[in-house]
Formats: structure tokens, sequence, C-alpha cells
């Protein structure tokens, strides 16, 4: 963007690894600065990721969140994508549904617990409930908006080749929202992990959101606290980068001008 | 006419599926809609949901706030020289995942159990968010643009003020919208586990401190009701005139 | 002009866009730059205005080497140019900031009448048609009173009938105040309409195949055996600029 020369390709390593040396040492000195008790360094952060992993509890907990995503998020685009994609083409249903879901997408998931424990009881399942409303509405408008978005023109020709309605929704419109579907599916992943963590760090006892209130609240251990928050990341970060890959393919490509 | 009842109608068949659901239970927990209405006016009589409200809004507005404050001029930079972005950027992906609330145990620790605590999550919520926003937006502004800035020989405040600024607008406007909503997700659920007041400390106290679950739900519906009428108020700030032009270029 | 050469570097491949284009042009002079779609026009006068920077070669402009953009010489672009969040008034006293008020309002409105945007001085681009907004363009170019102007295809988005217009609007302006136009075109007509010289660069990579002086008179007759003379001329070499 700016006017000045263009980076090489060595830059590209080098500032983030010089910004990441700085931070890491300005962290450094001001723990020993402020002389600070509790409060991890990065060191002892580091020995805390190599003690996590080679507990075997740091890989169950791994496996149990991500579980709980696939589920919640699954079962929010299985549901969530039909329905959206139903909104988008029928103005007369989204005229109807629109209002209720406005009011329900505000509501933190985390808002739904005592509800969630109510039905599900303890344990996986309302962790699991809550990633799905976490991910549901997410899907429903970027499918609703990928669908509306499909220029007319498209859906003319469609007809205008004896397709019929269905048969449009299908091999037309769908292909044709299928880019922006993608980034909310994608956004909706982003948002199933943190809601997640969030979840695991009230409604169930295991689960890297665990790690993280568990690790301080039986011995105020802040090294493992910001391991598991680093792990948590970087997962987190994985996810997108897998999905983004996904969007990369092809035939999917069309929709994005680079 | 009756077209436009028909949102209408159906909230009210949906709450009286609630209702049927909830009364053919008996000794359920869950309340049906009018006992979540009930439960709306006791609330508003102790003066509970005015005073959790408040205090609710009140460590969104500050933790939004600060965020923008920061977020925004420094994700323009960011966005702006590519080195910047090459240094930063790897690390605002690493911690742009990490749920808000996965920061408590910090919080905690740093700012005890409080208001602090709940803006500075409210905060972290929010900046990752504005500063990708403010980052995307001066990515995408044209450079046709930018060329005529240059063009005109304007000074770098000057091209600041009367290009970057203009140009970057609406895209921060929808972007502010959307972290305010992301506001309203984490203050209820940070008030669920690190505050002492606030509607999302509402609902976790009426649940422990007798099952009040008529509360509970009436907490969540106040909750949503907020969070909309915020949107709807960022909303119509979109509309204002010397933002709309954003609008039907995209 | 003298010996330019651009040459872009793209997934590790060099790009040869501009190749030795050597060009003098007079004080008041009226130019057209024509070729085949592709062929490194606006990369040209991106460089004559400083936006880019040669890979060898030098431009100067009265002996004064040009590193990059300035006021003196404004961009006309192709569309999108002005900005969506000024009114016309805005837009056209966009370069005027350090005038005195009265002398801005004054200058602006000069120039309103000037590409007849007169009513509109409140309205913003969003409501004004493709001509209009490439007219506003224009006037806020000249506000600023350039030595040069540079003209990038300002009128490829707009359709026949109005391109037809504003090239009437264009040569009118430019007789009431005179400034050395650079114009990049790909249509043929339109050079031969507008230019004094018309300058042929071929296809990628491009060098000044021919330059053709168009010695009619404005206002300029289309049907004068003279200008069709010049046109067929013009295509002829075209022509040989598509096969090159």
């Amino acid at each position: 963007m700016n006017s000045l020369a263009k980076a090489a390709t060595w830059e590209k390593f080098f500032w983030p690894l010089l910004t990441a040396a700085l931070l890491l040492a300005v962290w450094h000195y001001s723990v020993i600065w402020t002389a600070t008790k509790v409060f991890p360094s990065p060191l002892s952060v580091e020995k805390g990721l190599v003690e996590l992993a080679h507990k075997h509890v740091l890989w169950a907990d791994i496996i149990d969140s991500l579980r709980r995503v696939a589920t919640g998020f699954g079962l929010a685009a299985i549901i969530g994508i039909p329905f959206g994609l139903a909104l988008g083409w029928y103005p007369a249903l989204n005229q109807i549904f629109n209002p209720v879901l406005q009011i329900l997408r505000p509501i933190s998931p985390i808002a739904w617990i005592p509800v969630a424990i109510i039905f599900f009881g303890i344990g996986d399942k309302p962790a699991t409930f809550l990633v799905f409303l976490g991910a549901f509405f997410p899907i429903v408008v970027a499918c609703a908006s990928g669908v509306s978005n499909v220029p007319s023109i498209y859906r003319r020709a469609g007809r205008n080749f004896g397709l019929s309605s269905p048969q449009i929704l299908a091999r037309v419109v769908f292909p044709a929202a299928l880019p922006q579907i993608l980034i909310g599916l994608r956004i909706a992943l982003g948002i199933a992990w943190l809601v997640v963590v969030a979840g695991e760090m009230i409604a169930v006892d295991s689960g890297l959101g665990y790690l993280v209130i568990d690790s301080r609240n039986s011995g105020k251990r802040y090294d493992l606290v910001v391991a598991a928050m680093l792990i948590i990341g970087v997962i987190g970060l994985a996810l997108d980068v897998i999905f983004r890959q996904v969007e990369k393919i092809r035939s999917v490509r069309w929709g994005f001008r680079s | 006419m009756l077209v436009r009842l028909r949102p209408v109608a159906f909230i009210l068949v949906l709450l009286v599926i609630w209702q049927i659901a909830i009364s053919s239970h008996p000794g359920q927990l869950l309340p049906g809609p009018w006992q979540t209405l009930r439960g709306i006016g006791d609330l508003l009589q102790h003066g509970l949901l005015l005073k959790y409200v408040v205090a609710s809004l009140f460590r969104v507005t500050w933790g939004f706030l600060l965020a923008a404050a920061i977020a925004i001029p420094l994700g323009l930079t960011i966005g702006w020289y590519s080195r910047a972005e090459m240094a930063f950027n790897p690390l605002v992906q690493i911690f742009r995942p990490i749920s808000p609330l996965a920061w408590i145990p910090i919080a905690i620790l740093w700012f005890g159990v409080g208001d602090l605590s709940a803006i500075f999550l409210i905060f972290v919520g929010c900046f990752f968010s504005l500063l990708l926003t403010a980052m995307s937006a001066v990515h995408n502004i044209p450079d046709v643009y930018i060329n005529v800035g240059r063009n005109f020989g304007l000074s770098t405040p000057a091209f600041i003020y009367r290009v970057l600024y203009p140009a970057v607008a609406p895209q921060l406007i929808v972007g502010l919208r959307i972290t305010l909503g992301i506001a309203w997700l984490v203050v209820v659920a940070a008030e669920m586990i690190a505050v002492n007041s606030g509607l999302g400390f509402l609902i976790v106290d009426a649940r422990n401190a007798g099952n009040r679950y008529d509360l509970v739900v009436a907490g969540m519906v106040v909750i949503g009701l907020i969070g909309l009428l915020l949107d709807l108020a960022m909303r119509s700030l979109e509309q204002v005139k010397s933002f709309r032009w954003g609008f039907p270029e995209n | 002009m003298d010996h330019v050469r651009k040459i872009f570097e793209r997934d590790g491949n060099s790009i040869s866009v501009l190749e030795d284009i050597s060009l003098d042009v007079r004080n008041g002079e009226f130019i057209c730059l024509v070729g085949p779609s592709g062929c490194g026009k606006s990369t040209l006068l991106n460089v004559m205005g400083g936006f880019l920077s040669p890979t060898s070669g030098s431009v100067a402009i009265d002996g004064e080497t040009v590193q990059g953009p300035d006021p003196r010489r404004i961009l006309v672009f192709q569309e999108r140019g002005v900005f969506p969040w000024l009114t016309v008034e805005g837009n056209i006293g966009f370069g005027l900031s350090k005038l005195s008020d009265a002398e801005r309002k004054q200058r602006i409105a000069h120039y309103v009448q000037l590409v007849r945007l007169q009513g509109f001085e409140h309205s913003y681009p969003s409501d004004l048609s493709g001509g209009m907004k490439q007219r506003l363009q224009v006037a806020r170019a000249l506000a600023v009173n350039p030595d040069i102007l540079y003209l990038d295809e300002p009128f490829g988005a707009l359709d026949s009938v109005t391109r037809f217009i504003m090239r009437g609007e264009l040569l009118r302006i430019w007789q009431t105040e005179r400034r050395t136009i650079i114009f990049v075109t790909h249509d043929i007509d339109e050079a031969v309409q507008l230019a004094d010289r018309v300058v042929v660069l071929s296809s990628r990579p491009a060098k000044i195949q021919d330059v053709l002086t168009i010695d009619i008179e404005h206002p300029r007759n289309l049907s004068s055996p003279r200008y069709l003379e010049l046109r067929d001329q013009l295509a002829q070499k075209i022509g040989l600029a598509f096969s090159a």
C-alpha cells in the first residue's frame, strides 16, 4: 500500500520475528522488573507448554474441544445452510423468521448455559449446544444474504433455460452464492472456537477452556494458563488456515478476485 | 397490511407453542412466556433491571470506546505500511482466536473482580475485531483515490484527514456495528464469570440463588432486546448522509 | 521523454511494457497516445505523471526531471476518480486549500460554469451521470491551474453519444484555457478529432510506431476529405500496430 519500494521476500519473515522477539523481551523484562510473583515469564510459559504436552490430559482436552466444535458446527451447518438458503430464496419466509432471529442473535451463547443445562444436563451436550448456537446465526445470515445477493440476471438465465425453481436454486443460485457461504462458514467456525472455549470455562470439566480456568483455580498456575491460551490461539489459527485452503479449491475460486 | 403482520403472527405462534410446552410438563423448571413477562416486571419493580442494564452498558461503552480509540488508528497504520503489517499480522492472527473469556484469569490477576476486569475483557474482544476491520478498510481503498491525493500534492496529515479517513469511514462504521455486537456478547459472558453485577450476573445469580428460572429467561429476553436496539442504533448511524456514499458502491 | 523504458516484475517474470520511448511535447499542444488495448499507454501516462518511475530513461518537464506526482500535472482517470464523499463544489475545491475563502469560491464558481455543472454544486457524485462525473474531474483538475493535463481514456466508460458530446466539451474548454494535454485513447476517431499530433504506440512492449500530425484547424469538420484522409492513415498505422 505504501509507496515505498516493494519489500523483499526475506522481510516477510524478518519483521514478524523481530516484533515477536521484541515482544518477548519486553514481557521477560517486565516480569523481572515488576518482581511479580504470579505472572509468568516467557520461559516459564515455555516450560509449562512442555509440561502440558507430556501430560496426557492436554491431548484429551484438545480432542474434547475439537470434538465439540466439530459436532456443534456440523449441526449448525446441516441445519443452518438449508434454512439460510430458504430464507434468502423466499422473502416471505425471511419476513416471518427474521425478527425472531434478530432478537435471539444478540444473546450470548454463554447466557444460554442455565437453559442448556436444564435440557442437556452437564457434560458434552450443553457445550455442543452452545457451539451450535454460536455458529448457527452467522451461517444462516451468510446463506441468506449470499442467496439474495445473487444477481437476478443469473436467476433469469436459469428460467430462460427452462429450469424449475428448485433446479435454479440448486444449479444456479447455490454455486453463485457459494463463495459468500464459505466465508460465512469460516467466520462461524472461528466463532465456534471462541464459544467452545468460553463454554468449557463454565459448563464442563474438560477441554481447553476448562484447562485455562482449572490451571488458575487449582494452584494459580499462570504459566499453564498462558500456555493454554497460546495453544488455543494456535489451534484456532490452524482451523482458519485450513478452511481458507478449502476456499481456494479452484472450482470455488471464481468468486474471489485476487 | 396482512403481510406486515406475518412476523408478529409467527412470534405469537411461537409464544403459544412455548406456553403449551411448559404447561404440559408441570413441575418443569423453565418458565412460560407469561411467567417470563412477570419476571421482567419483578425485576423492574425492584429496580434491579435498570441497575443491571446500566452496569452492563457502562462496561460495554468503556471497553468499546477504548478499543476503538486504540485499534482504529493502529489498524489503519498497520494496513497502510506493508512492513508493519508483515510485522504484526502473525501476532494478531494468533491472538485473535483466543476467546476474550480465556483472558479471565489474567484479567482477575491484573484487575481483580469488578468493573475493570469486565472492561478489559470487552476491550480485548473489540480490539482485534476493530484492528482487522481497520486494516482491511485501508486495503480496500481504491488506488484511484490515493493517486488523486498524491497528484494534488497533499501533505501527509492533509492526506490522512481528507482522503484516507473519508475513504475508510463507511467500512469502519460497519465494523463498529459488528464489534458492538461482539462487545455485547462478551459483556454478558464476562459478567457470568467475573463480576457481581450486570445482566450476565443476573442470569447466573437468579439460578444459583433459588432456581429463579423465570428471571433467567427474563434476563435473556432483555439481553436480546437491548442487543437488538444497539444494533439498530448503529445502523441508523450508517444512514447519515456523509457516510451513505459508501454503500451503493458496494 | 528520453529513452524511457519500463519493466514490470510479476511473479518472478519480467514484463517489458515500455521500450525506448522518446518524445518531445511543446507547450499548449494536444497530443493523443493511441495504440491497441493493453499496449502500455496507461503505463506511459503514469510514468509521465510521476506515479511510476521508469526502469531507465527519464522524463523532464521544462528541464526539470519528474520525481513524483505533482499538482502542476494533473491526471484525469477513466472512472471512479471523483471523491464520492464530497459534493461537486467540494471536489472542485479539493486542491484549493491554499487560497483564501473568497478566491476559492470564485474559482469553484468559474469552473462549475466552464464544465456546465451549474445547479449541481451541492450534489454528490452518486447523483451525477458518468459524463457529468468526468466533467467534474476535469473541473477539479483545471481548478489548480496545472501546466499539463493527462487524461487516461477519460471517456472510455461512457456511451458513444455522451463521448461525442464530451469531446466537444473538452475542445471548447481547451480552447478557452489552453494547457498542454496528453490524452490516451484507443479510439481512432477520437484521436483525429482532438489532437494536434497523434502518437501511435505498438503493442507490448510499446514503442513509438509513428507520429501523425493533424493539420486541420479547429473546429474540425468530420466529413472533410482531409479529416477522412488522416483518419484512414491513422487506421492503417494502427492496423500495423495491431500486427506488430
